[in-house]
């Protein structure tokens, strides 16, 4: 088996708010990410995918397939965008880390055809990423 | 749905490396210039990785401030700024980063309870790093 870990990076901007609390609830949960004016990050995505080497091209993956992939589901999708408002999924639900690694996963666990995603890791800030490996 | 979230920090310590099981030589080759008397410090980054479910009120493992605070309190307030060889930690410990990681470990896995504690990962210079998971330590 072998992992292979491509890298993007993308901007966006969002806010934390649970509609179910009050402003003041959402304060004390969220701390500065719930001012309702948003707030933004740049984001690095390392999306790492597992499989077995194959015998004619000796990849793993297409690499442009896994770029052109990214590119719509993430890049496209996301780039210089509002999490809350431009990103279907975060009508529903917050945009947080943990919840942006695990739609990225959704959306990508998707498109792939040969090789299995093994881990979805999003870092928002450089001292702080969260790895989703499919768990539900 | 399960995820792993992790958060670095930044603490800046002095240590010697010398184990009173060894004659002053034994010391000497065994930790070379990590063996100076007067000690040497490093910038170590603490990485500390938690897992747990995903809460459907908040999108969060856990809440990063809480998390914050327990790291400052626990983890900043006893080794930022120390040598690390005169604190009760290391009494009777040789400071490397192994033993390092598994303090830290101990210490958070006893202090912080809002969700699962998986690994630290320290790294003690750009090159060298450490993790531990919590398996059993001693050989």
């Amino acid at each position: 088996m072998i992992y292979l870990t491509r890298k993007c990076e993308f901007s966006a901007s969002h806010y934390y708010h649970n509609p179910e609390l009050t402003q003041e609830e959402n304060h004390r949960v969220f701390g500065k990410c719930a001012n309702l004016d948003g707030h933004g990050h740049n984001y690095t995505l390392e999306v790492t995918v597992k499989g077995n080497v194959d015998s004619t091209t000796g990849f793993v993956v297409d690499l442009k397939q896994l770029k052109d992939i990214l590119n719509d589901e993430v890049v496209e999708a996301m780039d210089h965008r509002h999490l809350n408002k431009e990103v279907p999924e975060f009508a529903a639900q917050i945009p947080t880390t943990e919840n942006l690694a695990i739609v990225i996963w959704d959306r990508l666990a998707l498109k792939l055809q040969r090789a299995k995603l093994h881990r979805v890791r999003v870092y928002e800030m450089p001292d702080l990423f969260v790895d989703y490996y499919g768990e539900k | 749905m399960k995820a792993h979230l992790t958060r670095r920090y930044i603490l800046a310590a002095s240590h010697r490396l010398h184990s009173d099981q060894l004659s002053e030589a034994e010391n000497r080759a065994t930790y070379g210039k990590c063996n100076n008397p007067h000690g040497h410090g490093h910038n170590y980054a603490v990485e500390v990785t938690v897992s747990g479910h995903v809460s459907p009120n908040t999108g969060m493992v856990c809440n990063l401030a809480d998390l914050d605070e327990c790291f400052r309190r626990e983890i900043m307030e006893r080794f930022d700024h120390r040598n690390l060889n005169s604190l009760a930690e290391f009494s009777r410990l040789v400071p490397t980063t192994e033993n390092f990681a598994a303090v830290i470990y101990d210490i958070l896995k006893r202090e912080f309870r809002a969700a699962h504690l998986e690994k630290i990962r320290i790294e003690e210079t750009v090159n060298n790093s450490f993790e531990y998971c919590g398996e059993a330590r001693l050989s």
